[in-house]
Order: C-alpha cells, then structure tokens, then sequence
C-alpha cells in the first residue's frame, strides 16, 4: 500500500546529495539521451543493465525505495491490532494481509536493487530517517474500525496510484507492481468487509466506522500528494512514463468511486463541500488541509517517532539472527577446514 | 549497520505447474540456500503460485552484455528464411 504522495520536488532538499550510487553518473552523450528518449516514446521498457539517464536512476532509486520503505512501516498499524482481531477468521486474513505487506516490502527493494544501490544502504537510509515512507503510516490505529478503514480507503488509494504503475517504463518495477496490485485487491475487499459488518452492527458498531471513516478520510485523500500545481516534479516522472496520471486526476477517481461505497455502507464521508455536479459527472470536493500533510511529512505527525522507533528496534534486536545465519552458512561453507 | 553484509541475492525461478518450465519471477537476499529457498516459498509462492522452486545465487548468473545486444541479436532480424512464411506455396498444394 502506497500512493505517490512523496512525490515532491522540495521534501528531499535535506537528504545528502550523492546518498545513492549512480553508476552511470557520467552524463549520456547527446545521442545515447536521443535513443533513450526514443524508447519511452516507443513504450520499450527499459531494464537494469540498459543505458539511462542519471536523473532516471537517481528518482526510480528514490521512489521504489520509498515505496518499499512504504510497505514495511505500513504493516505497524495494522500489527497493532493483530492480537485484538474479534474473530480468528478476521484475524487470520489480517495476518495474511500484513505477511503481503512485507511481501510488497521485499519485491520492491529487490526492484531497487536492479539499479546499482545495496538492501543495506535502503534499509539504513529508512533506519536514519533520511528517507521517507508515506506519511499515511504515521496516523494512529485507535479502534477497530480502522483495520476496515485502512483496507477500504488507504489500500484503496494505493490501487488507484499503483495500477498505473505496472505500466511503468522500467522492467522491474513493472514487473514488481503487477504482483503486487493482484494482492492488493484483496487487502482493499476486507478492509471493505470489515467495514460492512460494522455498519450492519449495532448503533455503537456504526459509530465505530463513523468515527474511523472521519479520521481516515483526509489523510486518504492527502496520500495523492500536492495538486498538480503544487507537484512541479510530475511533470518529469510523467515525462519518463514512471507515472501516468497526476496527483488531481488519482485523487478524483478516487473521490468518484469511493463516496458511493459510502453511502452504500450508510456513512458520511466528513467533506461539508463534497456535492456531485452533473455538469462534469464528477465530485466536487474540500481541499485537505495541506499544512497537515506537509507537517507530516517533515516527521511532526502523531506517530512518526514511534514508527521509526519501533522500526530501529525491531532491525536492532533481529541482528543478532542475522549474524547467526550468516555465521552458520560461513560455517557450512567449510566443513572439512572445521573438521581437520 | 550493514550487518546484513554477507546475505546474498538470489534469484528466483518459478515452475507454475508441471509441464512448464521454471520463469524468473524476482529475487531475494539470503545468507545461505535452504533460507534463500524458504524465503523465496514466503516471498513468491504465498498464492499457489508454483509446485517448485529454484534459487540460484545472482552472482553466478552469466548474462551477455548489453553493450554487444546489436552483434548478438540483429544477424537474426535478416534471415527471415528461417521462417516458414518466408516461402510462397502455390495454390492447390495441401499438407505444407
């Protein structure tokens, strides 16, 4: 689960310049550009060991990893509930949707890894908070509700974003995203069925999804990024045919095709604005409060710290098994020199 | 903290079911081949994917280079003679 809200030109001006390799950093001559740019156009993928601009490395590099680092903080709210799911039956399909979750995790830093950068300067760029994940991951998970919220809504955004993107113009990450957006839709029907069980439930069951619906919904929509206006970097990743569709665009199919899920379920989606206008056949809807995302994103949302504290912790204290399996395999390696 | 230096990568070969052949479907970091292997059942096959499994340490993989794609694969674009459509059969000739 992810969306491109980290999508913006002015959030990594902090990260150290050169953080990433680029073996290619060399400059392609005018020529070896022109036959590049020839293949976007063409729709030809291009794959690891195929010439490229630095500029395309350097931002495929920042967002697989991102979207990487996405899916691996993504299973901590969602990890919260595990042992307070109310049915065994819920709480094995939630299991079975955080285990995707670090599946996601894993296809996409091997998709990264096609392009010159190591697992452990990925992992260590998450560790010491220089690299982003999506700021959705930072909002508490308070109730319940939320597992539904999440699933039906935020895995919901993540489609929108991500089924475009297996149209991608680079192999791997292509090719990553369509293992990926077969899972997803799971994730997003049992968000919606959980959903759909509270608002069949009882008064307080309802309110529950209310609630989640309310706090979950602007933050949903933030998860599209800036507007287009704001996002001078898309016109670059479009340009490259990494991304396809803007931020707005996303963002309005997915206010078109989630408000009547809403309805269906008897919620009220907390937009006073929000009104369909026949004219256009679309929703109209409130502007999110984008100071709030922009707080997020530079660390100061209600769950940042935690997150990557737990993260760090979670890394420190599995070293030791990392250490151990390499220690065994060392060994394995040598039986005879260990015998003799 | 790159203790996990001396994890390798592997890649990933799926056989979807018998009478196919293995496909590529990814690759995993492991320190050795039973993890790469149960890694790669936990990473690729959570779905019925596959009924077998290959891992092959990356660095062994010997891949042509890119650089010479033009001397390795355009001979073959002019020999259009080695396709059955290259040859016109008359009218009336049946079972060709």
């Amino acid at each position: 689960m992810y969306t491109q809200g980290l999508d913006r030109p002015d959030q990594f001006a902090d990260q150290p310049p050169g953080q990433y390799p680029a073996p290619d950093s060399a400059a392609l001559d005018s020529a070896a550009l022109e036959r590049f740019d020839a293949r976007i156009a063409a729709e030809d993928k291009i794959e690891p060991t195929d010439e490229m601009p630095a500029g395309y490395r350097r931002t495929l590099i920042r967002q697989i990893s991102q979207h990487a680092h996405s899916e691996i903080v993504g299973m901590q709210p969602e990890g919260n509930w595990l042992t307070r799911a109310p049915t065994l039956r819920r709480k094995a399909v939630l299991l079975a949707k955080v285990q995707d979750e670090a599946g996601h995790g894993l296809y996409l830093y091997s998709a990264a890894e096609t392009l010159g950068v190591s697992r452990d300067e990925l992992v260590d760029a998450l560790l010491d908070g220089s690299a982003k994940y999506s700021s959705i991951f930072n909002y508490p998970t308070l109730s319940w509700a939320d597992m539904g919220t999440i699933g039906w809504l935020v895995d919901g955004a993540a489609i929108m974003n991500q089924v475009p993107l297996c149209r991608c113009s680079y192999g791997p990450y292509a090719r990553a995203m369509i293992r990926i957006c077969k899972e997803e839709s799971f994730h997003q029907r049992q968000g919606f069925d959980i959903m759909l069980s509270l608002s069949r439930g009882t008064p307080a069951q309802r309110a529950m999804a209310q609630d989640a619906l309310d706090r979950w919904w602007w933050p949903s929509l933030m998860m599209f990024g800036p507007s287009d206006a704001d996002s001078t970097h898309s016109a670059q990743t479009m340009a490259w045919k990494i991304k396809r569709f803007s931020n707005d665009e996303l963002r309005q199919r997915f206010v078109d095709v989630t408000v009547p899920q809403a309805e269906f379920l008897g919620l009220t989606v907390p937009d006073p604005g929000l009104r369909w206008d026949t004219a256009t056949g679309h929703y109209t809807f409130g502007e999110p409060d984008w100071s709030e995302f922009a707080a997020v994103l530079a660390g100061r949302g209600p769950c940042n710290r935690q997150r990557l504290a737990h993260r760090r912790a979670a890394h420190e204290d599995g070293s030791w098994v990392r250490d151990a399996a390499v220690a065994h395999a060392t060994k394995r390696r040598r039986p005879a020199a260990a015998a003799s | 903290m790159s203790d996990a230096a001396g994890w390798q990568l592997w890649e990933v070969f799926v056989r979807p079911r018998t009478g196919l052949s293995h496909k590529h479907v990814g690759s995993l970091r492991a320190a050795d081949a039973r993890m790469a292997l149960e890694n790669a059942r936990d990473v690729y096959t959570r779905r019925g994917e596959g009924v077998s499994l290959w891992v092959v340490p990356s660095a062994l993989i010997v891949a042509s280079d890119p650089d010479e794609r033009a001397e390795l694969f355009d001979p073959a674009l002019d020999k259009t003679y080695r396709y059955p459509s290259f040859f016109e059969v008359p009218d009336g000739v049946a079972n060709l």
